[in-house]
C-alpha cells in the first residue's frame, strides 16, 4: 500500500510538474518533450487506477503518434518564435484569475458531491477484478458487443481525420514529370510511329 | 494513507487548468494551444477512468479510448490545418488568422 501511495505522488507531481513546463517553456520542442514526460506519467496514473490498456494505448497513440506528430511540426515549419512569445506576460494576470477560479470552482465540486444510490442499477459492465480476468480481456468482451457500432465510428472518425490530413496537405506540384497511366495506355503504335519507305540512293 | 478517487480529480482538475492557463498564456501560438488542448484531454480521460474504477463499471474505460480517438484525430487534422497556413502566409500568430473575416 505505501508502494502504491509513494508511485501515485511520483507520478501525479512529475505529470503536474511537467504540464506546468508544456505551458511555460521557451522552446516548443522543450514543450513537446515535456508532453510526452506528462503522457507516460498520466500512464503511469492509468495503470494504479487498474486500466493497463488504456495505459498502454495512451503511450502508443499519444506519445507514438500525437506527440510524434507534434515534433514534427514544430521541426518542419520555420517559426520565429520568440516573436510569438511576445505578450506572454501580458495575459498572465487574467490567465491565472480564470485558470484560478476554475481551479477553486473544480475543487468545490471535488469536495461536495456524492454517488447516488440509484447508481449500481446502471452498471452496465463490472470491472475486470471481479470478474476475475485481465482488464484488456474485460474491455474487448465489451468493446466488440455492446459498443460495436461505437467502436467501428472511431475507426471511421480515424480514417477521415487520415484522409483530411493527406487532402489538406497534398499540393500538385508544377514541372514535376509524372507518369500519366492513361495516356500511356491509351497511346497506339500507329500514333508513335512511322515506316518510311526510303529509295536507295536518295535522303528522306 | 490510501490513495482513493479524490486524490486522482485532484490531479485531473490540476492538469485541465493548466490546460485552460496555457490557452491564455500562449495566445499567439497556435502549437502551444494544441498541445494545452491535449493536456485538457488527458484531464478528462484521468477523470473517466477514475470513476470507472471507484464505480467498478467498465465503460467509463470504454468513454475514455473514444476521447483518446477524437483526441488523435483532431491532433492530426489542427496540425495538417497548421501547416497548410503556415504554407500559406508564412507564419503561425493567431492574430493573422483573418482572411475569412470572423
Amino acid at each position: 500500500m505505501i508502494l502504491q501511495t509513494l508511485s501515485f505522488y511520483l507520478f501525479a507531481s512529475i505529470c503536474v510538474a511537467s504540464g506546468v513546463m508544456v505551458i511555460s517553456s521557451r522552446n516548443p520542442v522543450h514543450a513537446v518533450l515535456y508532453l510526452i514526460l506528462a503522457f507516460f506519467n498520466a500512464a503511469g496514473l492509468f495503470v494504479l487506477m487498474g486500466a493497463e490498456f488504456l495505459a498502454m494505448l495512451l503511450v502508443i497513440v499519444y506519445v507514438g503518434a500525437v506527440a510524434v506528430l507534434f515534433l514534427f511540426v514544430v521541426m518542419m515549419l520555420d517559426i520565429n518564435f520568440t516573436e510569438l512569445r511576445q505578450g506572454f506576460l501580458q495575459y498572465l494576470p487574467i490567465g491565472a484569475l480564470v485558470g484560478f477560479i476554475l481551479l477553486v470552482e473544480l475543487l468545490l465540486v471535488l469536495g461536495s458531491w456524492a454517488v447516488s444510490p440509484d447508481a449500481g442499477a446502471a452498471l452496465v459492465a463490472t470491472n475486470a477484478t471481479v470478474g476475475g480476468t485481465t482488464n484488456s480481456h474485460a474491455l474487448g468482451r465489451l468493446i466488440y458487443t455492446h459498443y460495436a457500432f461505437l467502436f467501428q465510428c472511431a475507426g471511421l472518425i480515424l480514417l477521415i481525420a487520415m484522409i483530411g490530413a493527406i487532402v489538406l496537405t497534398l499540393r500538385e506540384r508544377v514541372g514535376v514529370k509524372r507518369q500519366n497511366v492513361g495516356r500511356q495506355v491509351a497511346r497506339r503504335r500507329e500514333d508513335s510511329v512511322v515506316v518510311v519507305q526510303v529509295d536507295s540512293g536518295k535522303g528522306i | 494513507m490510501v490513495i482513493g478517487l479524490d486524490h486522482f480529480l485532484t490531479v485531473a482538475a490540476i492538469l485541465f487548468t493548466l490546460g485552460i492557463f496555457g490557452i491564455f498564456l500562449n495566445r499567439k501560438n497556435v502549437i502551444v494551444i494544441l498541445m494545452s488542448v491535449e493536456l485538457m484531454l488527458l484531464a478528462v480521460n484521468i477523470n473517466l477512468v477514475a470513476f470507472s474504477t471507484h464505480l467498478q463499471d467498465l465503460v467509463g474505460q470504454v468513454f475514455a479510448l473514444f476521447i483518446l480517438t477524437v483526441a488523435a484525430a483532431e491532433a492530426a487534422i489542427g496540425l495538417a490545418i497548421l501547416v497548410v497556413y503556415f504554407r500559406n502566409r508564412g507564419t503561425i500568430a493567431v492574430e493573422d488568422i483573418n482572411m475569412m473575416k470572423g
